[in-house]
C-alpha cells in the first residue's frame, strides 16, 4: 500500500548496499534482458566491491533460478506463489518492496520490457526514489551513485541523470543495449527465499485468457529489414533474402518494381507510395536508392547498402556503402552466421 | 461512469537541438501542443463514453499555456478540464510530476477510470501513468490494445505482451494506458470548438494540495536530477566498403555482431 513518505535530503547510503537486477520471464522461462542487465550489475559492483542479487517472482520457477547464479548472482531471492503466476500489478509491486525492504540495495536495475516498464515505476513511487528511463550507458561512482545516460526527445537529445539522494537507485535498460556476459560454468551465489504474507499478494485485477501472438510479420513494425530491389534476379532468389532476414530476427521488404511484378506482396513495399519504416538496421540488396525508396527509410537507425555500382544513389543515404555483388556477399554472410565463427 | 484523461502539453517537434555552449536544449519555435500519444487516450475515453455513457474529464499538469490542450480535449469531446500549474511545480522529474498529478486527480473528483497515454514525445519515460496509480493507490493496467468490455464496476482490457495477449478484468477505479492505435483519434470540431472556447476550468495551485510541505514539489522533490544534456553521437558515419566477398561478408559479419544483431 502507498504511503507518502517523508523527502529526506541526505540518507546514509552506507546502509543501501549492492546491485539488484530484476527477473524478467514468462512462465519461468527468463527473458534473456535479465543476463544482460546481470553482467552490467557484476560489472558496476565490482568498481565498488558491493555484491549482486536478482529478484524472481512468479510461481513454480525455482529450479530456473539456478541458472541466474551462472551469471553472477551472489543471491537469488525467489518469491514464490500460485497467486504470482500471471504478473498482477499490485502483487509484484509488494513482494518486489519486500525485497527492498529487506535486502537493501543501493540500486536496482530492470529491463525495458512491457511488464519492466509498469512494474518499476509503481515500486519507484512506493519508495519516493528516482527511476531513470532506457538508460543507454550505466556507470557508477565511488560513492554509490548511478551516473546514468538516455535518450529522450525520440532520441534527438542524450541526457545524463543521477539520483543523489535517494535509495534504491532505480533505472530501466532495453533489451540488447548492454552487452550478453558469458556463462560462467559453475554456479556461484546461492538462492535464497522470499515469503510473503496473504494479504501481499491480494488484486483488483483477474487473467481471463492468455493467448499466444501470431508471428508479427508487418514491416512496419520490425526491428531488423532486409530490402529486395530489382538487383534480385528471379522470384526464388528471395529465399536467400528470407534466410538472411531469420538469422537476423526481421522480415524481408522491397522496392516497388518486385511489387509490380506480383514477387511479393503490396503491404511489403517501402516507400513514398508504400509503408514508412524506421528499423533499427535496414539492408538493402540490389536497390538503386530512388527518391521515392528513400524516403520511406531513411530514418532507420542504420542502413547497410549492397550494390555492385559504386555510383548507386543509395550510397549516399547509407551508413555502410558497401560495394558488392549481392549473390556473393549475401550467401557467405549467411554461411558466417550460420557458423557463428569468432570475429577476426 | 466517470473517467479522467491526463494529458500533457509537449513542444510542436521533438527535433531540439543542444546550444552547444551552454548545455541548454534549444526549443526551436514556441508551438506546442498535445502529447500525440494522449489523443489516444483521449479517443478511447470518448468512445466508452458513447457506448456506456458517463463523462469525461481532463487535466493536465503544466505552465499557465497548457490550457490550451484542455481546449483542445473539450473541442474533441471532453466534458470538464482542470489545470494544475504553480511556479512550485516548475523543473519536476516523474516523481514529483505523479505527485502533483495525483492530488490534484483527487482535488478535481472521483473517477472509475484514469487513462493515461503510453508516453510523451518529450521525457519520454512512459513512467507518470503507473507512478500515478501507486500514489492513488489504486491498480493500473499498460499497454493496452483493446478495450473488451466495461460491466458493473469493473472493465476488461487486453494487455500487449512481449509474446501474448493478456485479457484482464479489473476493477475501479483503476489507470490504464494505452497503446497508439486503440483507436483513430477523431479530428477536433469546430462547433465543440466554438462552443467551448469560453467554457471554465478548475485551476489548482499549490495551495490546493493536500501534502503543504513544498520540497516534496518541483525541482526540490524531485529524486533525479539531470546533470547535463547532449546532442547524440551520430550514427550518421559513413562507411565504404569494397573488396572481395569474402572479406566483404566478413566485415558485415563482424558489424553485425558488434551491434548485436546476432550473437
Ligand atoms: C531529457 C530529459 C530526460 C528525462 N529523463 C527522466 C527520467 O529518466 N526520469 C525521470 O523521473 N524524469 C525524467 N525527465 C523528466 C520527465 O520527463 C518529466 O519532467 C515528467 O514531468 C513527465 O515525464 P514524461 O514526459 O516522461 O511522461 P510519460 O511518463 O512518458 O507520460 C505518460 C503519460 O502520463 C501523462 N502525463 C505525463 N505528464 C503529464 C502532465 N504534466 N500532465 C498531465 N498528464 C501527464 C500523459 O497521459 C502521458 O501520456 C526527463 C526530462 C528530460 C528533459
Ligand atoms: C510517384 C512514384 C512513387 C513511387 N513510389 C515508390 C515506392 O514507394 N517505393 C519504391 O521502391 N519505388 C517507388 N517508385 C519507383 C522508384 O522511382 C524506382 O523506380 C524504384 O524504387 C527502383 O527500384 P529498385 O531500386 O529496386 O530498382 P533499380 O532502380 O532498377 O535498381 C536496381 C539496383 O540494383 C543494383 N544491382 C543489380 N544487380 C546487382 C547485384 N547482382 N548485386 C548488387 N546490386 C545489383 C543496380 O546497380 C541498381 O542500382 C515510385 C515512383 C513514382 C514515380
Amino acid at each position: 500500500e502507498y504511503i507518502a513518505d517523508e523527502v529526506q535530503p541526505q540518507i546514509d547510503k552506507s546502509k543501501w548496499r549492492g546491485i539488484a537486477v530484476y527477473v524478467d520471464h514468462v512462465d519461468g522461462k527468463i527473458h534473456p534482458v535479465t543476463y544482460e542487465l546481470l553482467g552490467k550489475a557484476r560489472e558496476l559492483a565490482a568498481k565498488i566491491a558491493q555484491p549482486v542479487y536478482a529478484l524472481f517472482i512468479g510461481n513454480d520457477i525455482e529450479k530456473e533460478a539456478d541458472e541466474l547464479l551462472h551469471y553472477g548472482a551472489d543471491k537469488v531471492y525467489v518469491c514464490e506463489d500460485s497467486e504470482l503466476k500471471y504478473f498482477k500489478i499490485e502483487a509484484y509491486t509488494n513482494v518486489f518492496a519486500k525485497f527492498i525492504n529487506e535486502v537493501q540495495p543501493s540500486a536496482i536495475l530492470v529491463g525495458a520490457t512491457p511488464v519492466g516498464r509498469q512494474l518499476a515505476p509503481r515500486v519507484a513511487a512506493r519508495f519516493a526514489t528516482g527511476l531513470t528511463a532506457d538508460c543507454t550507458v550505466l556507470d557508477i561512482k565511488e560513492n554509490t551513485d548511478l551516473v546514468q545516460i538516455r535518450p529522450a526527445f525520440g532520441g534527438n537529445i542524450m541526457a545524463q541523470i543521477q539520483t543523489p539522494n535517494t535509495r534504491p537507485q532505480m533505472a530501466t535498460v532495453r533489451y540488447k543495449v548492454m552487452d550478453a556476459p558469458q556463462r560462467l560454468d559453475s554456479a556461484v551465489g546461492t538462492i535464497e527465499h522470499l515469503d510473503v504474507a496473504a494479504c501481499d499478494l491480494v488484486s483488483h485485477v483477474d487473467v481471463l485468457s492468455v493467448t499466444k501472438k501470431a508471428k508479427e510479420t508487418t514491416i512496419d513494425m520490425a526491428d531488423v529489414l532486409v530490402v529486395a530491389g530489382r538487383g534480385i534476379k528471379k522470384k526464388q532468389d528471395l529465399q536467400m533474402l528470407e534466410e538472411l532476414a531469420g538469422l537476423l530476427g526481421g522480415e524481408v521488404a522491397s522496392t516497388r518494381p518486385l511489387v509490380e511484378i506480383g514477387w511479393l506482396d503490396p503491404k511489403k513495399q517501402v516507400g513514398l507510395s508504400g509503408r514508412t519504416v524506421r528499423p533499427k538496421l535496414i539492408i538493402t540488396c540490389g536497390v538503386s536508392g530512388s527518391v521515392q525508396f528513400v524516403a520511406g527509410m531513411n530514418h532507420a537507425d542504420m542502413i547497410l547498402a549492397i550494390n555492385n555500382d559504386s555510383k548507386a544513389p543509395i550510397f549516399k543515404t547509407a551508413n555502410y556503402a558497401i560495394n558488392g555483388d549481392v549473390y556473393e556477399v549475401v550467401p557467405q554472410l549467411i554461411n558466417k552466421i550460420k557458423a557463428g565463427e569468432a570475429v577476426l | 461512469m466517470k473517467i479522467l484523461v491526463c494529458i500533457k502539453q509537449v513542444p510542436g517537434t521533438n527535433k531540439v537541438e543542444v546550444d552547444e555552449k551552454t548545455g541548454v536544449l534549444k526549443r526551436n519555435g514556441t508551438d506546442s501542443k498535445m502529447n500525440p500519444y494522449d489523443l489516444y487516450a483521449l479517443e478511447t475515453a470518448l468512445r466508452i463514453k458513447e457506448k456506456y455513457g458517463g463523462s469525461v474529464s481532463v487535466i493536465s499538469m503544466g505552465p499557465p499555456q497548457a490550457k490550451a490542450v484542455l481546449y483542445e480535449a473539450f473541442a474533441m469531446g471532453a466534458d470538464e478540464g482542470a489545470l494544475i500549474t504553480d511556479r512550485k511545480f516548475g523543473g519536476a522529474d516523474v516523481l514529483a510530476t505523479s505527485r502533483t498529478l495525483s492530488q490534484g486527480i483527487k482535488k478535481f473528483g472521483e473517477f472509475d477510470i484514469i487513462l493515461c497515454g503510453l508516453q510523451t514525445t518529450d521525457g519520454d519515460t512512459a513512467q507518470v501513468g503507473p507512478e500515478v496509480a501507486e500514489m492513488l493507490n489504486i491498480p493500473s493496467i499498460c499497454n493496452i490494445e483493446k478495450i473488451e468490455q466495461v460491466q458493473d464496476n469493473t472493465i476488461i482490457v487486453d494487455m500487449d505482451m512481449p509474446e501474448d495477449i493478456e485479457r484482464v478484468r479489473v476493477e475501479f477505479p483503476c489507470l490504464l494506458t494505452v497503446k497508439k492505435d486503440i483507436f483513430q483519434p477523431r479530428l477536433p470540431s469546430y462547433i465543440k470548438q466554438q462552443q467551448t472556447q469560453k467554457k471554465d476550468i478548475d485551476i489548482f495551485t499549490f495551495s490546493d494540495m493536500e501534502d503543504q510541505n513544498e520540497k516534496k514539489y518541483g525541482l526540490s522533490g524531485s529524486p533525479t536530477h539531470v546533470e547535463r544534456i547532449f546532442p547524440p553521437t551520430s550514427d550518421k558515419i559513413q562507411q565504404h566498403w569494397q573488396g572481395t566477398a569474402q572479406e566483404i561478408s566478413g566485415q558485415i559479419y563482424g558489424l553485425l555482431r558488434e551491434k548485436k544483431f546476432i550473437r
